[in-house]
């Protein structure tokens, strides 16, 4: 095992979601932020003025909301403790649904299938309106379980 | 194209990515610009790592860096500047990037229609044969403000 994934497995032990991301620089620089709505973990990038990439709209740029969609599956699988290694992507596509606004933007990722080597997500993204996402997406990722 | 078209195309590109604050925070730079082919450049920074045990870059930024390049490449294949937005994007991560050394995404939009443009991109580092992600993507034209 990891350090990273020892980290991981001791914040979730100690129930503290944004030590899931803060041991990710990447996430840090995105400014994501983890908390749980019931049984879902979320995970939501806060705005920040550097995630623009339409700058006269304002939009956020498109490779900030993949990367959140794949952060929030990353994330989820993490947390669901799916795999004793950082999962790896294979591969994502992302459906870019509406044009991102400039304020905060929450995502989750929900397992389709969990094989032993090969798990299925589905992700959506959304602001305001949880039923007008901005973007979804699918991705697949080579995990390990034991 | 000529010496002199070259250069403005390759000068517009880069005023227009100064002008994207996530392709500035991100650092990348344009490093060439024809009507078939877009090469930008993704270098190393220590805040886009995904793994802190590997130090590399997590693949959010690849993303970054293809969408951006196959965004570009959309516009340079373009007779004349319209609104454009992303419908998808798909990426194939093929192998992990090597820790302290950029990255390079080339991207071409390889047909357009009247309301479409198709896009296929790489990212690699050395050597433009040893990819580290794939990605193929489709946008919208003519969008009012970007919107679709």
């Amino acid at each position: 095992m990891t350090a990273l994934v020892e980290r991981l497995q001791a914040a979730k032990a100690a129930h503290d979601y944004q030590g899931l991301i803060d041991a990710v620089p990447y996430a840090r620089f995105l400014g994501l932020t983890a908390a749980l709505d019931g049984e879902q973990l979320i995970t939501t990038m806060r705005f920040g003025a550097h995630l623009i990439g339409n700058p006269s709209l304002p939009a956020l740029h498109g490779g900030t909301l993949g990367a959140l969609l794949e952060s929030a599956a990353i994330f989820e699988l993490l947390w669901r403790a799916e795999t004793v290694v950082l999962p790896k992507t294979i591969t994502l596509t992302v459906d870019y649904l509406r044009s991102g606004a400039a304020v905060d933007t929450h995502a989750r990722g929900i397992v389709t299938r969990q094989g032993r080597r090969i798990t299925n997500v589905r992700m959506e993204a959304w602001q305001a309106d949880r039923a007008a996402p901005v973007a979804t997406a699918h991705a697949i990722f080579l995990v390990m379980r034991s | 194209m000529s010496d002199e078209r070259t250069a403005r195309k390759l000068n517009l590109a880069r005023a227009f990515t100064r002008g994207v604050p996530h392709n500035e925070a991100l650092g990348m730079r344009v490093l060439d610009v024809t009507e078939t082919e877009v090469l930008y450049e993704l270098p190393y920074d220590l805040k886009l790592v995904g793994n802190v045990d590997t130090g590399t870059l997590h693949g959010g930024a690849i993303t970054a860096l293809l969408d951006a390049a196959s965004g570009l490449a959309v516009f340079a294949a373009l007779t004349e500047l319209v609104p454009i937005a992303t419908l998808d994007l798909r990426i194939d991560y093929l192998k992990p990037a090597a820790p302290d050394k950029s990255v390079i995404g080339k991207a071409s939009c390889y047909k357009i229609t009247r309301n479409v443009a198709f896009t296929r991109a790489v990212a690699y580092q050395d050597d433009a044969d040893d990819v580290i992600a794939h990605a193929v993507g489709t946008f919208m034209l003519s969008t009012k403000q970007g919107k679709q």
